[in-house]
Order: structure tokens, then sequence, then C-alpha cells
């Protein structure tokens, strides 16, 4: 066993037994036990998260909201149980302002849509950041060009952090919304969100928050924060793809006209008029994913009972190690050195393709993505079409790095020049 | 086996391309792009009547795509338009099907490998696109979705 490994032990994270709750890690590929360092893709399930989609199906199965029927009312329970677990987790201030959706993406997509179609207008302006996905940028492109709003960006520096008084400079009267990514998902940049929507709010903006690089890793208190929209996907919390959330403050979904029309979202429907549900539901049109939904309980519970606070102290360690180790790797080049960090590692090679790197490391059992991590812009800033990234969850070890190390070795001896 | 894929010669041509400058004179020109992996290709044709006289590209991508570049422009010379439309149906099948390798492929059959790596495929044919919109004579960037 690695020293950071019995360290970590020592310090109350066992991240052998961590191991044993997640099926998929016990593999091999290519004949070599499988090291999975792609989870800002997407992070694997725990033994709990599939149980309770399973039992779901298996015991439960039913249309929520809906039935008198004693199934209907278990599936309805659960799901909504599901709400009460997230809005603790994060903190939010009721149940009601937790929003399920797909994903991230249809978060912010929900509030370009609704708040951004009937708030915006000709010169008003929205900032981004120069590190966003592309699912924090395109929404508001379309809006933007629907209302002749404008987007601004904040640029970055070399480490790949904010550049605050940049960002001062473009706040003003015309600002109505900041909409910022919590921890970048290309390189790691953990953004001092906090700062950067008491200042939007200062200008008398609105603020939303992409998070879905930093739920799953760190402690995040939407009512210290005070966000006024937040967005999450479940897949990357270590529940299942197709279920997310959208918070946002109750006045202000009050406020916004629905997203898409339906079922469950209306309260009374004739010819001539409908009248529209409560919150969360006037934004819950037709049948969710009730069992992404369960499922996304379990997680919140499983991430619980191991605890944020942990998992963050943990995966920072991993991260300091795989820095070091990363760094003494002649030729390799770490993209995103940003002094607040998530566990993100964004690297080029001299000379090598990440395409390539991808394939040979794929071929030792290891999987990390390869390209431009749908945030071609941040590429862009730094002069290149794309990076190897490696991104680590609280069920990597410091062995799995070693193995990550000797894998790029194995890169250079096929590359390399001869 | 990783060399399969990396065989001999794709490693040679991936990092001594030939072929790999701009062409004075060419009279076909057009770009490639693949937007997975944000590789860009500038391809160069010289024609002399229907006769591909010179080829060359510009950009820099991957092993696989560079290589494949590199051959191909190597392959093209002296060849009539019509034998350069054909050997691009060639190359797509050697890599998409499991039919044998044409002889007219001559060096490009250690392509053979990419076939397993269907995420690859469109490596090994940014090239391929590129030289069809060449040939076609337009002047649009061409991308492999």
């Amino acid at each position: 066993m690695n020293t950071l490994d019995r360290a970590v032990i020592a310090a109350g994270f066992d991240v052998e037994r961590v191991r044993a709750d997640f099926p998929v890690l016990n593999q091999t590929i290519h004949g070599k036990p499988l090291v999975y360092l792609d989870n800002a893709a997407t992070a694997q399930k725990p033994r709990a998260v599939i149980d309770a989609i399973v039992k779901f199906y298996e015991v439960d199965c039913a249309n929520i909201h809906r039935g008198v029927h004693e199934l209907s009312q278990r599936s309805t329970a659960a799901y909504e149980e599901t709400r009460a677990k997230v809005r603790r987790f994060l903190n939010a201030r009721h149940k009601q302002e937790i929003i399920f959706v797909r994903g991230t993406t249809e978060g912010i997509n929900l509030v370009t849509q609704t708040w951004g179609r009937t708030h915006l207008k000709q010169g008003d302006e929205i900032i981004i950041a120069g590190l966003e996905h592309h699912s924090n940028i395109v929404p508001w492109q379309f809006v933007c060009e629907e209302t002749g709003a404008r987007l601004r960006v904040i640029p970055i520096d070399e480490r790949g952090e904010l550049i605050l008084e940049e960002y001062e400079k473009l706040l003003g009267p015309h600002t109505r919304m900041v909409a910022i990514g919590h921890v970048s998902n290309a390189l790691g940049t953990i953004n001092p969100v906090a700062r950067i929507i008491r200042m939007a709010h200062a200008a008398g903006a609105l603020t939303l928050v992409d998070g879905a690089q930093a739920v799953p890793h760190m402690p995040v208190d939407l009512q210290a924060l005070d966000a006024d929209f937040y967005a999450f996907s479940g897949h990357k919390l270590y529940g299942p793809t197709g279920i997310g959330v959208l918070y946002g403050k109750t006045e202000l979904l009050d406020a916004m006209p629905p997203y898409q029309g339906g079922g469950d979202m209306i309260r009374t429907v004739t010819f001539e008029k409908t009248t529209y549900n409560d919150l969360p539901y006037k934004f819950e049109a037709g049948t969710p994913d009730i069992a992404g939904g369960i499922g996304l309980g379990a997680a919140v519970d499983y991430v619980t009972r191991l605890g944020i606070d942990k998992i963050g102290a943990y995966e920072h360690e991993l991260l300091l190690y795989a820095t070091e180790a990363l760094e003494q790797i002649p030729g390799l080049r770490i993209i995103g050195t940003a002094r607040e960090k998530a566990a993100v590692l964004s690297f080029v090679m001299e000379g090598i393709h990440p395409h390539d790197i991808g394939t040979v490391l794929d071929h030792q059992g290891i999987a990390v993505r390869t390209g431009h991590h749908c945030a071609q812009p941040v590429m862009d800033r730094y002069h290149i079409p794309a990076t190897t990234r490696a991104s680590l969850a609280f069920y990597n070890t410091a062995a799995e790095i070693d193995a990550l190390v000797a894998g790029l070795y194995k890169v250079k001896e096929v590359f390399g020049d001869d | 086996m990783i060399d399969d894929l990396y065989q001999e010669t794709i490693l040679d041509h991936s990092k001594r391309p030939r072929n790999h400058h701009t062409l004075a004179g060419a009279n076909r020109k057009a770009e490639g792009y693949n937007p997975l992996c944000g590789d860009k290709l500038k391809l160069y044709l010289k024609m002399e009547g229907d006769i591909v006289s010179d080829a060359a590209f510009e950009g820099s991508g991957c092993a696989i795509s560079t290589a494949s570049a590199s051959l191909m422009t190597e392959s093209l010379k002296g060849k009539t338009r019509e034998e350069a439309m054909k050997l691009v149906d060639k190359f797509h099948d050697l890599l998409t099907t499991d039919t044998p390798a044409s002889r007219d492929l001559g060096k490009l059959v250690v392509f053979c490998g990419v076939r397993d790596y269907p995420a690859r495929v469109k490596c090994a044919t940014l090239a391929w696109h590129t030289l069809k919109s060449a040939l076609h004579g337009s002047e649009e960037t061409v991308t492999t979705e």
C-alpha cells in the first residue's frame, strides 16, 4: 500500500472499503485493472444507487403525483424525499426551490428560456467567464440573439484564474445576470463564487452558478452563497444520468413563466385558459425520470454518509500527489494551475497529441478524457486544440496515480523521438 | 495490441510527415476540421489537367491523422481525379468494413488496425474528407461530423 493511502486511512477515509461500494471498478480493461480517471465526465455509481433504482422498478414502480393507489404513493414519497434530501444537502431555504431537470444543461436552459426571454432586452448584458463549459455559453447566446442582449466574458489569466479586476470593469448598470461556473471542468479552477455573487448583487444583477463540477467535490451552502440560481447534474454526484437539479429563489421562480407545458405543471386546464401549478411543479411538465430522482436521493445519502468534507479533503491530497507526480514527467505541462483547484489535471505532452495519449492509456486500462472538454474557448486561450484530462474522485488511489504515470511513460516510449 | 494500431509506418509518418508544407502553384485547396479533437488540416493539390501532379498539407493533429495525411499525399501523386476518388472509397472501406484490403491501397493498408478503434476512424479519415472537397473544388471547411 502506498504511503499516501495509509496516511489517509489514518485520517478516517478507507479508500479500499469505499472502492468496494462501486461494482464497476472491479474489472480489467485490456487485461489491466481499470483505472477510472474520467470522473468530471461522469462519476461511477455506488451499489446503494444501483439498488435504489432496481428496487423502484422491482417493487415500487408507478407514476407520481397521480394515483391514489399504494404504488403511486410509494413512488411519489420516494421521489419527493429526494427533493428534501437535496434541500438539506445544499442548504436551500425551501424544498419548492429544488426543481428537477435532466441535468445542469437543462437547468441553465430553463433559466435562459423563461427568465431570460421575459426579462432581457436590447442593451442588457450577461456576464460569463472565459472558463465556461459550452452549456453555460450557448444557451445565453440563444437568448441574446433573441432579445438583443449582449454577452460579456471575464478573461482568465495564465494560471486559469478569473481576472476579478476585469470582472469589476464589466459590471455596470446594464448587467442583468452573471452566470458563472463554480468549478471549471476543463482546468479544475475553483472560482471565488461567493465574492463574484456579492459583486453582482451590489451592481443589481442576478446570478446563476453552474455547479456541475462543484457539488460532487465540496460543501455547497446555497443560502451562504446567496446564488439566485444554481444547477448541478446527478450523474456527476455518483447518481444516475438523466436527472439533475435547478435551484432558484422562490420569488424569482414565482415571477417566471413556465418552461414546458404538459401534465403536472397545471392547476386547471380549459380550452380557453390554463392556470399553473405551484412551485416546483410549475417547472416540471410530464412524467419525470422517477427512477433517476430516487437514485439521486440514494447518491445524496451515500455522499452525506461519507462526508462531503472528508471527500474534498481526500481528493485534495490526491490532487497534490498527482500534480507532483505528473510534474516529474519530462515534456509534460499541466494546463490550469489555479491556487484553488479541484482534483482535475489537464495536461499536454510535447509532440504527442491527446488522442494518441488517450488510446495508449486505454490499453493500460486507464480511462481519461481527451479533447476540448466542451470548453473550446479555454483551449483557444492556451492556443492548444485539446488536452488530456485526468479527473479524480474519492475512490481513486495514489496507486492509480502511479499507474497513470507509468502509462504516460509508455506513451513516451511509443511516440518519443527515436 | 497497441502496435496493431500504431504500426511502424504510421509512427514514422507521424513523426516525420512527408509533404508537410504549403504548395507553390497549388490550384486546389481545402480545409478539414475534426470538431471532436479540434484538429485542423489544410490540403493543397496541384492539378495538371486531370492528373494530381503534386499534393501537400499543413496542420498538426494526432499520430493517426498526421500519418494518414502524409501517406495520402504521397499516394496521390500521378493519379487521375477519378483514381483519387476511388482511392477515397477504398480507404474508407478499409477502415469501416471487413472486406479484404484493395491492392490499390499500397502502403495505406497500415491503417487497417484503426478498424478496431471506432473512436479513431475520424482521425484517419480527416485528410480524405478534405481531399474529396478539394477534388470537388469547394473551398468550404469540411468536418468529419
